[in-house]
């Protein structure tokens, strides 16, 4: 196997492998409904984390509001449904165009703000649209949400669909990293007014960052009102089940690495999982309410001992693992 | 036509006015120095120029365009280059990844922009330290990749704010010859700022001296370092030099 040169990115022939193994190993699991479900989760994870790694881990506009950005591609997909009957299937197009709009327009508010200021602000965003869309019953039904039969039963297109977005999602990553914007981005994301100095258009690079960000989030909230057949303010809206998540995902696959949203996507998906069901019924049922719990400890483990997330540390825990069994064997 | 004229320039903060009507004009070619002592207003004349503050009044022109309430990142790519005296490198980036981010300036593509920084960090004398994190550079290394930035965007004008603070004696002789460099080889003019002397009477062609904010004479090296008014922002009176001579 070689690496594919395109023209705007390299496809190395580990990421090619990578790119096998999710195709070949929800295949493996034919029989499994549940499974397949997961591996669906684990795909939306990785768009939303690869989303919001562009703009906070690049760019350094450190977003605690992706909530707003999924919600809203939600809504674009369901709300026509809702009121003429359009099909949801248009919201893959219109999701992240209507994302990419919201973004922009809270753009201009929240870009005015730098750092903590910027989280916080970005987290009220979010918060807002979630009780406008909850109160305003006339246009969106309220907390009753949006229901949609869905197309199929079967779960393998949902997977290769959401499955071409998160490649296209991380790809769009890589090529834009290795481009003008992403010196510009990772140059304001180290010093704003430094880059300023040496010619970058900060504001409009922001709003750069912003648009593919808010795209791919209002693409994967678009897709999730297709596969679930229900929304409603409450859940894609949602400060921890959304926004908190997409940032654990970046941070502890780690955060300003390609790969990293993806591997805290699969972390997350399987830690949730294994706790939501009990570890599949093997543990007491109390295990299943402290999942929350695990994530803050978790949380707590990346950011001491490895600040830069499973991939961006990954020499650091070769090492330790090394050391480890040298320990071990010396023994 | 002039190349850089400062007409009646003034910053006030509030009350305070850190820069009070300070004309000057600076020609194509030459290095021009800026003098004051500490607090007198010298980077604010550069934070001016480049748009960090807000002008309060007066006019800057640059190559006869008025720049006076353009955006800094547009005045960069007029071709006005600077360094910070508080260096600012992107920490986490390597310092080949600093200097590309600057030549993307002037250049659109990957290769080309690599070609560039690669030119300038050679001269710059950063060659060996081409793949180390920016953060890692000691102050001098600092402050040459700071230079480095400032030159990859390809400026007609640099303002270098005190480049030469905080260096030993050896590393003082590579910045001055690297600035010296600057204007031979790339024919860039030069504003500088600096507080050691050897390096500013050394280079500069003229020297514009300032004290609170308002001009105190302009003139050759030589003539600055011996008009009695500079003498005095620097060292005090007479009288208060016996003061304190007797204490």
């Amino acid at each position: 196997m070689k690496d594919i040169n395109l023209k705007f990115f390299t496809i190395t022939k580990y990421e090619q492998i990578i790119i096998l193994l999710t195709i070949i190993i929800p295949l493996l699991f034919y029989d499994s409904p549940y499974m397949q479900g997961l591996f669906i989760f684990i795909m939306m994870w990785v768009v939303l984390g690869s989303s919001w790694n562009l703009l906070a881990g690049y760019t350094g506009q450190v977003s605690f509001g992706h909530a707003a950005y999924f919600g809203i591609g939600a809504y674009a997909a369901g709300l026509p449904f809702m009121h003429w009957g359009i099909s949801p299937w248009w919201g893959l197009l219109t999701g992240g165009i209507t994302a990419v709009v919201l973004g922009y327009l809270l753009g201009i508010v929240v870009f005015k703000l730098r750092g903590p200021y910027f989280a916080l602000g970005t987290l009220a965003t979010a918060e807002i649209l979630r009780i406008i869309f909850g109160q305003e019953e006339w246009l969106t039904n309220g907390h009753n949400g949006i229901l949609y039969v869905t197309t199929w039963v079967d779960k393998y297109p949902y997977y290769f669909i959401i499955w071409a977005i998160a490649l296209a999602t991380v790809f769009s990553v890589k090529a834009l990293m290795k481009s003008k914007a992403g010196f510009y981005f990772l140059s304001i994301r180290e010093d704003e007014d430094a880059a300023k100095a040496i010619g970058i258009n900060t504001h409009k690079y922001k709003n750069i960052s912003m648009a593919v960000s808010t795209f791919w989030a209002g693409t994967a909230g678009a897709f999730y009102m297709i596969y679930m057949g229900f929304i409603d303010p409450e859940v894609v809206f949602a400060l921890h089940n959304i926004s908190i998540i997409t940032i654990l995902v970046g941070i502890i696959g780690g955060v300003g690495t390609i790969w990293g949203p993806a591997v805290g996507a699969i972390i997350m998906v399987l830690v949730q999982e294994l706790f939501r069901s009990a570890f599949f019924g093997l543990a007491p049922q109390w295990i299943s309410k402290v999942h929350a719990l695990v994530f803050g400890l978790l949380v707590i483990f990346v950011i001491l001992y490895m600040a830069g997330g499973v991939v961006g540390d990954w020499d650091l825990i070769v090492k330790k693992f090394r050391k480890f069994r040298l320990k071990k064997a010396t023994k | 036509m002039s190349f850089l004229v400062l007409e009646n320039l003034t910053k006030a903060f509030g009350g305070l006015v850190a820069v009070n009507k300070v004309s000057l004009e600076v020609k194509e070619g030459e290095i021009f120095g800026l003098i004051g002592p500490n607090g007198s207003g010298k980077t604010t004349i550069f934070n001016l120029i480049n748009q960090y503050y807000s002008v309060t009044s007066g006019k800057i022109y640059f190559r006869g365009i008025e720049i006076t309430s353009k955006k800094t990142f547009e005045i960069a790519r007029l071709g006005i280059g600077r360094t910070f005296q508080k260096v600012r490198p992107l920490k986490r980036l390597t310092v080949e990844e600093n200097v590309m981010a600057a030549a993307f300036a002037r250049e659109t593509s990957f290769e080309g922009a690599r070609k560039v920084a690669s030119e300038v960090i050679d001269f710059c004398n950063l060659t060996e330290v081409k793949y180390f994190r920016a953060g890692s550079l000691p102050i001098a290394g600092r402050k040459r990749l700071e230079i480095a930035k400032a030159l990859a965007t390809r400026p007609s004008l640099l303002l270098l704010d005190e480049t030469a603070a905080g260096l030993n004696p050896s590393e003082l002789d590579e910045a001055i010859e690297i600035i010296k460099k600057i204007r031979s080889q790339l024919g860039i003019t030069i504003i500088i700022v600096e507080h050691i002397m050897k390096v500013i009477m050394n280079i500069s062609d003229r020297i514009h001296a300032i004290a609170f904010g308002s001009t105190i004479t302009e003139g050759s090296p030589k003539e600055v370092a011996a008009h009695p008014t500079v003498i005095e922002a620097y060292l005090g009176t007479d009288e208060t030099l016996q003061g304190g001579f007797n204490a």
